[in-house]
């Protein structure tokens, strides 16, 4: 991946929980941060539940299916893509993600949402 | 090509059966079918009736589904009833005046309940029990009265006695004969099972006449018998027998028998060639079926004289078993000894309330009849014996006696052992060829083969049987079962928690790359976390563990609807000081909580934001409060009654002892929640017998009940031991605890546990009491374990930096959530609705500390 100059530093790798979601505020939009140390990857995705309609996503539980990693809501169970926010209970809804990247153990992201 | 007009008249569990097995057929459009149907529902199962008063709703109940039946083509004419058939012009006219011409018609009536017709039989409150409508009727008078009389100790009678007894009526149960169940039972089998109901709390009065029903003086009815004695009553349900519903032939010129039912022969065809009939209103052989199961094979025999094929009705095997009010009861084929040259065998164990007896051959060689109560294990294996005349052992007591001491094992018949002809599922008729075939064409497991074969949906009676040869049969073929947790892991809950243990792991990661693939999910991970807190303890806080558990308990306390939590304090045995009092409400005020208290005997607030629960709980842990783990799958509350201390009534210290258990179990982990209550006496205020454990204080000690439950599904807790002393009532606890959090599946409350438990209370008591598994050391030294290395997660929470980092709402700023948006009603916050804040209602502003 080649770094963006869109990028701005957001937290340091410390912040981050293993294996499970923290959330920050990017232009005053709440964005779940998932870290995965096994991928060696960190994902985000709207914090914003639409079915329960709150901000909760960050502390849902992070899984996979069939090898796509995703996080549960805390509220109704529904499971979400962390790579493209797509929602697996119902296919017409899918949540924004954003662009993150980890550099010497600073998190990087893009604040436009894709 | 035309289709031939068929008309089905009656859409009970047969008629469903019938239209069923014309779809299944594959030629239902050769057919243009119209159901009528009387009753105001499609067909429900009538042989589960009494769920209803469980819990079961009428969507429960349902057989038949309109999509489903629109599916198959059929027209349904829903409360709609035949009034009359016109054999010759080939029409049938119901009650709406519409006409309509048939070709065939199959008529599946069912039968009514009899009412004696005593004078008084018709006054307000006298009941019967056949329909939804009638249970609703009886749950109306029930709630009106105080006490109920079932006219009838028959099968169905006793059924309708544990349904007015649960309704909470003191029970009756009024009998002709001289015993109870006198078709199925003899004298002596008759008076195990009245001592056995008598026990429960149902008064029986045999050899009772009614001649007539009055006004009472102290209840609604008063019912004077033959012999001069009367019984007051406020409401009476009528349970003496059957009879088919005939009308409609006798009507129309058909033969009927000379006591009632549609005459039928082999082909289930009535005396008009166009004509069938079918289930409990047909006469087949001078014989009525009042059971299901001959039903659904008139059924299939009806399909196949439709298409051509062939296939007869040749009567049907009447044996039973169920459980009435909890005592196990069955028959077996000839059990009273009619067969010329018949011997029996009989045990008799007055102390537990069994009674089994056998009818042999006069050789000894074949197993003509059985009679079971109190103990009806032997059932299947009795029924095979007879069913298939499989030679019996050289000493058929050796069937009925108990296996004591040595290394006898239990002379059952192995599923291995019986013949391909051998009937399975009396209800649908498989036999275990069919199941075998079933699984040479691919099902690999017992869902599989109930939905291809339709064994063991029915009435349930063959489950245990089925599950035995289904497993059996797969082994053999060296399939193994599939009962996998998740995509992630190919093991049970039982067995990952023997992995664990085993293996001595410490962390999901460990137990992922060892015994599973993927990163898990919402199912496996937070049941590793259960697994791994009840064997090891360890804070479940700790960074390898965090991310396995639900939010609730990763931040210890009870997300709710828009995001914010609920704290509970254990307020143990629901005993709590004016200071304590005081300092919750301080809380509450501090922070601006909604404050209720719970259905659990303790206090919970609402309302607190992830940022604000250390500092929340700061203040409680300072003023001596524990966490309540009500967001846990472990130990809840205890609920007390304030018991001999203070109450009149009171037999022993019941708060005390709730205060010590609830101490005692707290921060135990387990596969779902569990519930404790101590009542001081047996008017119960503590509603003990609602709870996974109950305790109740007797004038000898306390009596143990087990495996209740309320919620979505009530259960009544089983008895499980009396005049128990506290240190055998611990003992007993710490046991079945650790055993069923080693045994139980993920998110089965106790209850279902039990219900699923092969062998049932007795088996839980031979483990539990006689040990028989010889754990009892083992279990009780695992939860000294837990018990020894109890602490309160959130004193070490508030005291753990690491751990209050996981609290901030925001990694990269420290403004709160500004979705959260609270009103104020009825002088306490509420979480403001969509509209609310679309309309910006005035907000309560934020108190982030304590002021
Ligand atoms: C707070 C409370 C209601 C109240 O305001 O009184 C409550 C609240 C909840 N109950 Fe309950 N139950 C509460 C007493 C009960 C009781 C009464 C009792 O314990 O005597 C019952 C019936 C008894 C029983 O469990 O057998 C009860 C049966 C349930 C059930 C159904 C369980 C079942 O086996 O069918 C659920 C759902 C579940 O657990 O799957 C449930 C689930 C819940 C949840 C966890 C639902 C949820 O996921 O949000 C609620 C969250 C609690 C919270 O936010 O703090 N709650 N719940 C009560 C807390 C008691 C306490 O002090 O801890
Ligand atoms: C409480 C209870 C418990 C039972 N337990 C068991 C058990 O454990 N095991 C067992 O094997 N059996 C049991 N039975 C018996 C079992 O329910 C019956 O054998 C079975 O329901 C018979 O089915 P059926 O279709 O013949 O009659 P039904 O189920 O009675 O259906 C007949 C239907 O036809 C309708 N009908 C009648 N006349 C007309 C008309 N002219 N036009 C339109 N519709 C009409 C009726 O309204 C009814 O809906 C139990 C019964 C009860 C009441
Ligand atoms: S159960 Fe007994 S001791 Fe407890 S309050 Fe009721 S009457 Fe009193
Ligand atoms: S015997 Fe009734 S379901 Fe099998």
């Amino acid at each position: 991946m080649t770094t963006d100059t869109h990028l701005i530093s957001l937290c340091s790798k410390d912040d981050l929980v293993p294996n499970s979601g923290v959330c920050a505020l990017v232009n005053g939009r709440q964005v779940a941060l998932f870290y995965l140390p096994e991928d060696e990857q960190v994902y985000a995705i709207d914090n914003h539940d639409p079915f329960g309609q709150a901000n909760v996503l960050s502390r849902g539980i992070v899984g996979s299916i069939a090898d796509v990693p995703v996080v549960a809501s805390p509220l109704y169970k529904q499971r979400f893509s962390l790579v493209d926010g797509q929602c697996f209970e119902d296919e017409a809804v899918k949540l924004a993600t954003w662009q993150v990247e980890l550099k010497d153990d600073v998190l990087l992201i893009d604040p436009t949402p894709r | 090509m035309n289709k031939t007009k068929l008309i089905l008249i009656g859409n009970g569990m047969v008629g469903h059966q019938f239209l069923a097995s014309l779809a299944e057929s594959g030629a239902a459009d050769r057919f243009d079918v119209t159901v009528f149907c009387e009753e105001p529902r499609l067909a429900y199962d009538r042989v589960q009736l009494s769920a209803y008063f469980s819990g079961k709703t009428a969507e429960d109940l349902a057989m038949g589904q309109p999509a489903q039946y629109a599916e198959w083509g059929y027209n349904v004419r829903l409360n709609e009833k035949v009034v009359s058939i016109d054999r010759e012009n080939q029409t049938v006219t119901s009650d709406s005046g519409v006409e309509l011409a048939y070709d065939q018609i199959i008529m599946a009536t069912g039968s009514f309940p009899f009412v004696p017709p005593v004078p008084g039989h018709d006054r307000e409150h006298c009941l019967v029990y056949r329909t939804i409508e009638d249970l609703e009727a009886i749950t109306a008078s029930a709630a009106k009265g105080r006490s109920g009389v079932v006219v009838g100790g028959g099968l169905l009678g006793l059924e309708a006695a544990k349904a007015l007894r649960d309704l909470g009526l003191e029970t009756h149960v009024v009998e002709f004969a001289p015993r109870l169940m006198a078709v199925q039972l003899d004298d002596a089998g008759g008076k195990v099972l009245r001592d056995k109901i008598e026990d429960l709390g149902v008064r029986v009065h045999t050899g009772k006449n009614t001649q007539q029903i009055v006004d009472g003086e102290n209840a609604v009815h008063r019912m004077e018998f033959a012999d001069g004695e009367v019984l007051e009553t406020d409401v009476i349900l009528f349970s003496a027998g059957i009879r088919p519903r005939d009308e409609l032939a006798r009507s129309c010129g058909l033969e009927v028998g000379e006591r009632g039912g549609i005459v039928i022969d082999n082909d289930c065809l009535t005396s008009d060639k166009n004509i069938f009939a079918i289930g409990e209103c047909a006469l087949w052989n001078g014989r009525i079926f009042g059971l299901v199961a001959p039903g659904y094979n008139m059924a299939k025999v009806a399909v196949a004289k439709l298409l051509g094929e062939d296939k007869q009705f040749l009567g049907a095997d009447m044996s039973t078993k169920l459980k009435l009010m909890g005592v196990d009861v069955a028959s077996i084929g000839d059990a009273h000894g009619h067969t010329p040259g018949a011997r029996n065998y009989t045990y008799l164990d007055e102390a537990c309330g069994v009674y089994k007896k056998i009818v042999v051959n006069e050789s000894g060689s074949t197993l003509l009849g059985a009679i079971l109560v109190g103990d009806a294990e032997d059932y299947g294996t009795l029924l095979q014996y007879a069913l298939n005349g499989i030679e019996l052992p050289e000493f058929p007591d050796s069937l009925i006696l108990p296996q004591r001491g040595g290394d006898g094992k239990p002379a059952g018949l192995g599923v291995a052992a019986l013949p391909e002809a051998a009937q399975i599922c009396s209800c649908h008729d498989v036999s275990k060829g069919d199941i075998c075939q079933a699984i040479d064409n691919g099902a690999t497991n017992l869902g599989d083969v109930k939905s291809c074969t339709k064994a063991a949906t029915g009435c349930g009676g063959c489950a245990a049987l089925l599950t035995n040869l289904v497993n059996h049969e797969l082994e053999s073929r060296g399939v193994e079962v599939n009962r996998n947790l998740c995509e992630h892991f190919d093991y049970t809950r039982q067995e990952l928690y023997h992995l664990v243990r085993v293996d001595q792991i410490k962390s999901f990661d460990e137990l992922l790359h060892k015994h599973g693939q993927g990163k898990g999910c919402e199912i496996c991970k937070p049941t590793a976390a259960s697994i791994l807190a009840s064997c090891w303890n360890e804070f479940v806080l700790k960074k390898p563990h965090v991310g396995l558990q639900d939010t609730n308990d990763t931040f210890l306390a009870n997300m709710q609807k828009d995001g914010t939590y609920s704290v509970v304090p254990r307020v143990a045995g629901g005993e709590i000081t004016p200071d304590k009092l005081i300092v919750l409400g301080q809380v509450a005020k501090q922070f601006n909580l909604y404050t209720k208290v719970t259905g659990g005997q303790r206090i919970d607030l609402f309302g607190a934001r992830l940022e604000q629960l250390p500092e929340i709980w700061r203040i409680l842990v300072d003023a001596g409060f524990e966490t309540g783990h009500a967001y846990g799958k472990s130990l809840r509350t205890v609920k007390s009654c304030v018991g001999s201390t203070w109450c009149r009534y009171g037999v022993d210290d019941s708060v005390g002892l709730a205060i010590e258990v609830e101490n005692r179990y707290k921060g135990l982990r387990s596969p779902h929640k569990i519930k404790f209550a101590v009542s001081g006496c047996t008017r119960e205020c503590a509603e003990a017998q609602s709870k996974d454990v109950g305790i109740i204080a007797t004038e000898n000690g306390w009596n143990l009940y087990l495996c209740g439950n309320g919620g979505m599904k009530p259960r009544h807790a089983d008895l499980f031991a009396t005049d128990l002393d506290k240190a055998t009532l611990i003992k007993y606890i710490d046991r079945f605890l650790m055993f069923y959090v080693k045994t139980a599946d993920r998110l089965q409350r106790t209850s279902v546990w039990m219900d699923n438990l092969e062998g049932g209370l007795d088996y839980l008591r031979q483990v539990i009491i006689e040990d028989s598994l010889g754990l009892g050391a083992e279990l009780e030294e695992q939860m000294q374990q837990v018990i020894g290395t109890y602490e309160c997660e959130w004193k070490k929470t508030i005291e753990d930096p690491e751990a209050l980092k996981r609290f901030r709402p925001f990694v990269n700023s420290e403004e709160t959530d500004s979705n959260v948006v609270f009103v104020m009603e009825r002088d306490q916050i509420r979480p403001a609705t969509a509209e609310e804040k679309a309309a910006n209602t005035p907000a309560v502003p934020v108190k982030m500390m304590a002021s």
